[in-house]
């Protein structure tokens, strides 16, 4: 009964999404303020009907009600409870309804949070949201409908997939599509704008927090898919440039631009065609993320169950998406630029050029991912793209724009002084350059990108760390100003440095990870010994271990250094019975310096019954990574406090009727 | 000319969806790697040693000189699965009597003699590979990838991905005695 309920919410949300893709828009084009205002109560409605049906699939999840497909391909009566929720989007199906779930969030949030935008802009954006609404939904509800009943239920599900039961990956989808879908609402803005034909530092100002949130959960859902890699998978690597890691990392890099943009909009009006553009892309790289993802045109270590039938489907709505859109752009954007002029040397230029920097970035993995795809295409020839193309093409497009984070925020609008920027730089690149002579010079494999990339990340922390202490008047004044100042510093120049020093912090990381990484593998047989990175493990057997859904045999590995014991490890190999497949669950001790890692397989082969795999890893500085990255999501969040964002920004002044929010 | 510039992001677009839709539409497996090379002579292969290693480079003369099957294994020290796969390969090495010949692909003398001290070296002969043209002539998609090839020449079996399992290695064991593996009696 209940998933019926949920399907014909899902059913009656299509309809309405429907009425919400038309009547707004079509109020907005004839001056009729009852219709455009019908896009809030139309969002909100639609929000609420596929709460409902979310509902109704998570509770199916719940109580195990394997009449249902989805439920009995994808859950198990033994799993544990937190499992049994995050099953509810464990499979293609139930991600897709979480997908649109957050979709019809994001447009309830602009109909609720929204009402210092102007009538007309507001209903095209909820009109354009319905757009995406219909796709989706029609999509779920003729392709791949989660409520599916199954005429013979099973007494048990056939579990989910091992690998996904845990804690990094169930949070990891949520967060992943609250930012992929997040950049949905910042394309409906674009495309309003352009339909519209007006962009101006007013629309930046509504755009900017919805681009900062969908940003701030990316980021999160990245770095936490990639902790999840890191621990679970067993081979000790944080990023493997899989496709599927690529195409949530394009609209990051994009959004990343997209973020920095609308600023130049915001408070020059300029660059507005590009953010615009920008916006487009990040949403487009999001669908294509979709794409890929569920498809299976490309090889990946981690796919959905994929089917062409989907696959044409969701392409079909890409190319409507994106083509639309951009030959929208086509038409409408030329008449778009003005506003503010600026130097050649200027914070805008600098922006700019990290922009720049960035869509290159991003079109360099663009190309990397889809590259095996067009040459088989073309030649029928298979290849892949790995991590050498990426360290050759993508990190030296990076490094630049690294330093240019730590010398923008000193840089002035309109016109600035290198010359005095530069002069005040002197001592913090001094002391980087340094810092990357010796880690070339103490680095025994003497590669030259990992000692830019330190001189780079060096840089950018200490420049970040000089601007903040310059604008409190750190040590130029009593201690007591200095506070003052910090505590009056816009949330927005906090979140910055926060985010900055981040990204300086996740380099550090991503450095000492990858070039002194230690790691072995040994045949080991109780009793025996590995040594890595001055760690000595001894290997003392192995026992076996009952989990709720699984069993598994638990290595125990003595830890020591120069003859002091430091731990014992337990990596677990685990067995999962009714989803008839393996997981390894990795052990590791972390410390600020570094992480040992630790994961086992069993025997290879039934003669060598007490010889078991040992992969030992130590990989410095590792988490660095989500050191960095939980400063810039910090960062995220403390910029989305900003006053500024809250207040609501002023009207646009030639428009008609809205006054200026009332301050709090 | 200007008016051009704007379209550039639509055309770009279209262009991927051609081949998305090339990629769904063709009738093809994205996780199926073509094995044209069974059944038909490994191809031509004349290779140096890794300068300062020691061990043998590898031609196809090496390939049938000693009539038995022999197994041809695609490294590189840079690639983590081959590290996987590393210890497996040199028990059947060691164990099996299997003969077992490595071209270094893509790799640097520095860093493939390194991983060769460091891990061991079980290979008989060792090719470098280094301009890559070697995995262009026997169209490897990626390293670890190996070869069983029979006394006569002909490639027997392709294995794609680090042989680590007990059925990756049972498949391997199996293709090479079928090609006329002599163990040794044990």
């Amino acid at each position: 009964m209940i998933p019926e309920v949920g399907h014909l919410a899902l059913s009656l949300a299509l309809a309405v999404a429907l009425i919400q893709s038309i009547l707004p828009m079509l109020g907005a084009s004839r001056g009729n303020l009852a219709w455009m205002r019908s896009g809030q109560s139309l969002a909100l409605v639609q929000l609420a009907l596929v709460a409902i049906a979310f509902g109704a699939l998570m509770w199916s999840f719940v109580v195990s009600d394997f009449s249902v497909r989805n439920v009995a391909e994808n859950s198990h009566s033994m799993k544990p409870m937190i499992y049994k929720i995050a099953g509810t989007w464990g499979s293609h199906e139930g991600s897709l309804l979480l997908w649109v779930l957050i979709l019809t969030i994001f447009g309830g949030g602009v109909a609720l949070f929204g009402a210092n935008i102007p009538d007309a802009l507001r209903a095209r954006t909820l009109s354009v949201q319905g757009w995406i609404s219909v796709g989706f939904l029609s999509f779920m509800l003729f392709t791949s409908n989660p409520f599916a009943r199954l005429v013979n239920p099973p007494l048990d599900g056939q579990d989910m997939n091992p690998l996904l039961q845990d804690i990094g990956l169930a949070l990891h989808p949520p967060f992943l599509y609250l930012g992929y879908v997040g950049f949905s609402i910042v394309f409906s803005f674009a495309v309003a704008a352009l339909i519209e034909g007006r962009v101006d530092p007013a629309w930046a100002r509504w755009v900017r927090p919805w681009t900062l949130a969908a940003w701030t959960f990316l980021t999160g859902g990245i770095v936490l898919g990639s902790w999840w890699a890191y621990y679970e998978l067993g081979w000790g690597g944080w990023w493997f440039w899989d496709p599927v890691e690529n195409v949530s990392f394009m609209p990051w890099l994009v959004g990343t631009a997209l973020l920095h943009s609308a600023i130049v909009v915001e408070k020059r009006d300029s660059l507005k065609s590009w953010t615009i553009l920008l916006a487009i892309l990040t949403f487009s790289l999001s669908l294509l993320g979709t794409f890929v993802v569920r498809s299976g045109v490309l090889t990946s270590v981690h796919a959905f169950a994929t089917d062409p039938s989907r696959g044409v489907y969701i392409l079909l709505l890409l190319g409507i998406a994106i083509i639309g859109s951009f030959a929208l752009f086509a038409w409408r954007a030329p008449a778009m630029e003005g506003g503010g002029l600026y130097r050649p040397v200027s914070r805008e230029s600098a922006l700019l050029i990290n922009n720049l920097l960035l869509a290159t970035g991003a079109a360099t993995v663009l190309f990397g991912t889809l590259y095996p795809l067009a040459l088989e295409a073309v030649t029928g020839e298979k290849i892949s793209v790995g991590p050498p193309y990426y360290n050759a093409a993508f990190v030296p497009v990076m490094l630049p724009m690294v330093i240019l984070a730590g010398i923008g925020p000193f840089l002035s609008w309109k016109r600035a002084d290198l010359g005095g920027v530069l002069d005040r730089l002197k001592l913090v690149a001094g002391v980087s350059l340094v810092a990357g002579i010796a880690i070339w010079a103490v680095t025994t494999e003497g590669s030259i990108l990992a000692a830019a990339s330190i001189f780079a990340a060096t840089f950018l922390l200490l420049a970040t760390v000089q601007e903040w202490a310059w604008r409190i008047k750190l040590g130029k004044a009593p201690l007591s100003e200095s506070l003052r100042r910090a505590r009056n510093l816009p949330r927005s120049a906090w979140g910055m440095s926060l985010a900055h020093l981040g990204l300086a912090v996740c380099i550090f990381g991503f450095v000492g990870s990858t070039i002194w990484k230690s790691e072995t593998v040994a045949f080991a047989e109780p009793g025996s010994t590995v040594e890595v990175a001055g760690f000595e493990l001894t290997f003392r057997g192995s026992e076996r271990v009952k989990g709720p859904n699984y069993e598994a045999i638990r290595g125990i590995l003595d830890v020591t250094r120069d003859g002091k014991p430091v731990t014992t490890l337990y990596p677990e190999r685990r067995n999962y019975t009714f989803a008839r497949s393996q997981t390894t669950e990795s052990a590791i001790r972390s410390t600020v310096l570094g992480d040992l890692y630790t994961s086992i397989r069993e025997p290879a082969d039934e003669n060598i019954r007490n010889t078991w795999t040992l992969r030992v890893v130590y990989e410095p500085l590792v988490r660095f990574i989500w050191l960095g990255a939980a400063l810039m999501i910090l960062g995220g969040l403390v910029s989305l406090s900003d006053r500024r964002l809250r207040v609501g920004a002023p009207a646009r002044d030639r428009r008609r009727g809205m006054a200026a929010a009332p301050a709090e | 000319m200007k008016r051009i510039l704007w379209f550039l992001p639509l055309i770009v677009a279209v262009a991927i969806g051609g081949f998305a839709l090339w990629g769904l539409v063709a009738d093809r497996d994205p996780s199926r790697i073509p094995s044209v090379l069974i059944g038909r002579p490994a191809p031509a292969i004349a290779l140096d040693p890794v300068p300062e290693l020691g061990t043998p480079g590898l031609s196809t003369a090496d390939l049938t000189a000693g009539g038995r099957p022999v197994l041809v294994n695609f490294f590189a020290s840079w690639c983590v699965p081959c590290k996987a796969e590393h210890a497996v390969l040199s028990r059947l090495a060691r164990e099996h009597g299997v003969t077992l010949y490595g071209v270094n692909y893509k790799d640097k003398a520095d860093d493939a003699r390194r991983w060769l001290n460091d891990l061991g070296n079980p290979y008989a002969r060792i090719g470098w590979d280094n301009s890559g043209r070697a995995g262009i002539e026997w169209g490897i998609s990626g390293v670890p990838e190996t070869f069983v090839i029979r006394g006569d020449g002909i490639v027997v079996h392709r294995y794609v991905g680090p042989i680590v399992g007990a059925d990756a290695q049972q498949e391997i064991l199996s293709a090479l005695r079928e090609a006329g593996l002599k163990e040794p009696a044990s």
